[in-house]
């Protein structure tokens, strides 16, 4: 599904990604771990394009296309999704509103028809429902005065409303309570089907109980330094990083 | 001196004879000292304080016509689009300044919605006591306006009465013979515990140039409710000074909204006297101008009284090559203890050719008063422009909803429902957006 072959980027002088390989095929889960600071959410905005990182290397093919020609808008339409480690408020705009553009400019750039107001209204509250929202959520400003798990929860619900084909969730976890996790954990997998996949980037193997990755690699100092099984998640929350410093120093 | 303010005093001597109310000696009087002081004071260039960010000279170096004349070939179908169609309203309509009442509907029944140049025959007593005492002498447009205004809207609500519609006030300039000077005055007395709500609009339906100078006079009494809103959405080659005055008494509450998106060069000179305890005053609104155009809101709120509140929020969005000046002078007098003041201007410059001057002037003699205010120019968040679009919003409309969620606060005020719905029509056009996203 995505190819990444060799990715470096920066911004301004700094050099932040300095040659990422990583495959994923349709159906996959993979875990992103690695310190702060390490590159893990300047990877998730290179992939969906974001213009302050400058890429100086490297590609991204997506679905036998090259990511890196698409602009942001373009790629979403494409069906990449990034959950984002600290939503944006927007005030002024309800979240249905936004929602219900957000799959429509979709559908345009696809080709295909704007979604009948019915099927919109059905989707909302069988996704709403799916993980525990309050459907007052919808009426209100976009992330505007949300506590830190609300607007978790509303990236997710986001991504249930737009069906990605690849979902890339950043930190997530950061900011749900237990209830909230297991809740949210449980509508990404009730999302996943054969075809798509997703990208986990968390820092705790708690995540990782609920959302059972297949691949799990660690980023560091802008490279994947190391992949494994899901026991290599494990691996980490016993023993921290210092072993993998030290083996990259 | 320059050439028009030299055209303006020779042709006040042939102009004055023919003014409505030529034969009221106060009014006669009013007129010959305003026309005295503004030959000493002549036109405001940039070394005036005032003046700095604003240069009046590429609009006053046209060689426009002072005495101008009505326009019978004017139809409905002309003005249509500059009225709220879809509501039933009182109606003043001017042309070149003189009132077409053809075009209007205006009433004596209950309230008088009609002509400044009736009031000047039909009402002197009333003339006497209000004319010229809300608009400060010695401010050169205002007594340039004194000296030459003859016709303009004239209201008086009566106390206790509330108008039954809002009043539209429409003053069109057709200027095929050439650039066109034009101005008209209003004068707008709402007594105790009267209501009305007031749309404006001052629109050049021609070609040329035209330089509107105005003043509007409004006199809020005792638990006075009064909505003024200005939508300025003039043609490429208007100049307008607004000149409003509104002095205000115990409980009184009055809005005035200014909505600029077109003209030239626009000057508003809006100035609230605060004198009765518990009086409100609020004014707002949005400008979004683009290249060659400029917006100057110079605003007073001046309070003499205790425990009044203002209310000041001004949003301005500027496109291309446009230039926004904001300057909002708060005076709280000795006596007006417990005011509570509130202004705020934010802008946002969508161009790098754009740019903005804004200024809050505070002046405080009293000791127990809670002031805020603050400016602040910007550009749209990247962030939020970045999340946006990785949700498969393209970048322009993007770019559009975030500008249109910034200044659409700014509209909480207006009253009238189809007059909101115009203006977030006109405003989702200038930033080329689609109304559904956020309505
Ligand atoms: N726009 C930027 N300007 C300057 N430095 C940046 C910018 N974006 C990222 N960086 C730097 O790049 C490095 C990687 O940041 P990134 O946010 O990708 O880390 P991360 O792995 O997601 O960390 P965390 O686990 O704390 O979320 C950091 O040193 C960060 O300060
Ligand atoms: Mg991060």
């Amino acid at each position: 599904m995505i190819k990444i072959n060799n990715l470096q980027a920066r911004v301004e002088d700094k050099e932040i990604l300095k040659g990422i390989n990583l495959e994923i095929n349709p159906g996959e889960i993979h875990a992103i771990m690695g310190p702060n600071g390490s590159g893990k959410s300047t990877l998730s905005s290179v992939i969906a394009g974001r213009e302050d990182y400058e890429v100086t290397g490297g590609s991204i093919d997506f679905e036998g296309e090259d990511l890196l020609d698409l602009n942001p808008e373009e790629r979403a339409h494409k069906g990449i999704f990034l959950s984002f480690q600290y939503p944006v408020e927007i005030p002024g705009v309800t979240v249905s509103n936004f929602v219900k553009t957000a799959i429509n400019e979709s559908r345009k750039g696809r080709g295909e028809e704007p979604m009948e107001a019915r099927e919109m209204l059905a989707k909302m509250r069988e996704k709403t429902a799916l993980l525990e929202m309050d459907k007052s959520y919808l009426s209100r400003s976009l992330n505007e005065g949300f506590s830190g798990g609300e607007k978790k929860r509303n990236e997710i619900f986001q991504m249930a409303m737009l069906e990605p084909k690849l979902a890339i969730l950043d930190e997530t976890d950061s900011g749900l309570d237990i209830d909230a996790l297991r809740i949210v954990a449980g509508g990404v997998n009730k999302l996943r089907t054969a075809d798509n996949a997703v990208i986990v980037i968390t820092h705790y193997q708690r995540l990782l109980d609920y959302i059972k990755p297949d691949f799990v690699h660690v980023l560091y100092n802008g490279r994947i330094v190391k992949s494994g099984g899901p026991e290599l998640a494990h691996e980490l929350e016993e023993k921290g990083y210092d072993w993998i410093k030290a083996e990259n120093a | 001196m320059t050439d028009l303010a030299q055209d303006l005093l020779s042709s006040f001597v042939v102009a004055e004879p023919q003014l409505n109310g030529s034969r009221n000696l106060g009014v006669v009087h009013l007129r010959k000292e305003a026309l005295d002081r503004f030959e000493a004071l002549g036109f405001p260039t940039t070394r005036d304080e005032e003046w700095k960010y604003t240069n009046l000279k590429p609009v006053l170096k046209h060689n426009y016509r002072i005495l101008l004349k009505g326009d019978d070939a004017v139809s409905f179908a002309d003005i249509k689009s500059y009225l709220l169609s879809d509501l039933d309203t009182y109606k003043l309509v001017f042309i070149n300044g003189k009132y077409s009442s053809w075009l209007s509907d205006s009433t004596h029944q209950e309230f008088d919605v009609c002509t400044f140049a009736a009031a000047l025959n039909k009402y002197p007593d009333t003339i006497a006591e209000y004319l010229g005492k809300a608009a400060p002498k010695g401010e050169t447009f205002v007594d340039l306006n004194t000296a030459f205004a003859d016709d303009g809207a004239f209201i008086r609500v009566k106390a206790s009465q509330t108008v039954d519609k809002p009043i539209e006030i429409l003053y069109l300039t057709t200027n095929e013979n050439g650039p066109a000077f034009s101005q008209v005055r209003n004068l707008i007395i709402v007594e105790q515990n009267a209501e009305v709500q007031l749309v404006e609009r001052h629109q050049n339906i021609g070609d040329q140039p035209s330089f509107t100078n105005f003043v509007s006079e409004v006199f809020a009494a005792r638990d006075a409710r009064v909505s003024y809103y200005k939508v300025q959405n003039d043609a490429d080659e208007a100049t307008l000074v607004d000149n409003t005055h509104v002095v205000q008494k115990e409980q009184s509450n009055v809005h005035v909204g200014t909505y600029t998106f077109g003209g030239k060069l626009v000057r508003n000179n809006l100035h609230f006297y605060s004198g009765g305890e518990h009086a409100e005053s609020h004014m707002d609104g949005i400008t979004i101008i683009g290249d060659g155009q400029t917006v100057d809101h110079h605003t007073l709120v001046d309070h003499q009284e205790p425990n009044c509140y203002s209310r000041e929020l001004y949003k301005g969005i500027y496109l291309g090559k446009s230039h926004g000046i904001f300057n909002g002078k708060v005076m709280v007098r000795q006596k007006a203890q417990k005011t509570n003041a509130f202004q705020q201007n934010d802008n946002i410059l969508l161009s790098d050719k754009a740019k903005v001057d804004t200024k809050p002037q505070l002046e405080i003699f009293a000791d127990d008063v809670r002031c805020s205010h603050g400016c602040t120019i910007g550009q749209l968040d990247r962030n939020a422009l970045f999340y946006l679009r990785s949700r498969g919003i393209p970048k322009h409309e993007a770019e559009g909803l975030m500008t249109y969620a910034f200044a659409a606060d700014a509209l909480e005020y207006v009253k009238i429902p189809q007059l909101e719905k115009r203006l977030n029509r006109v405003i989702a056009e200038k930033l080329g957006i689609n109304l559904e996203f956020t309505l």
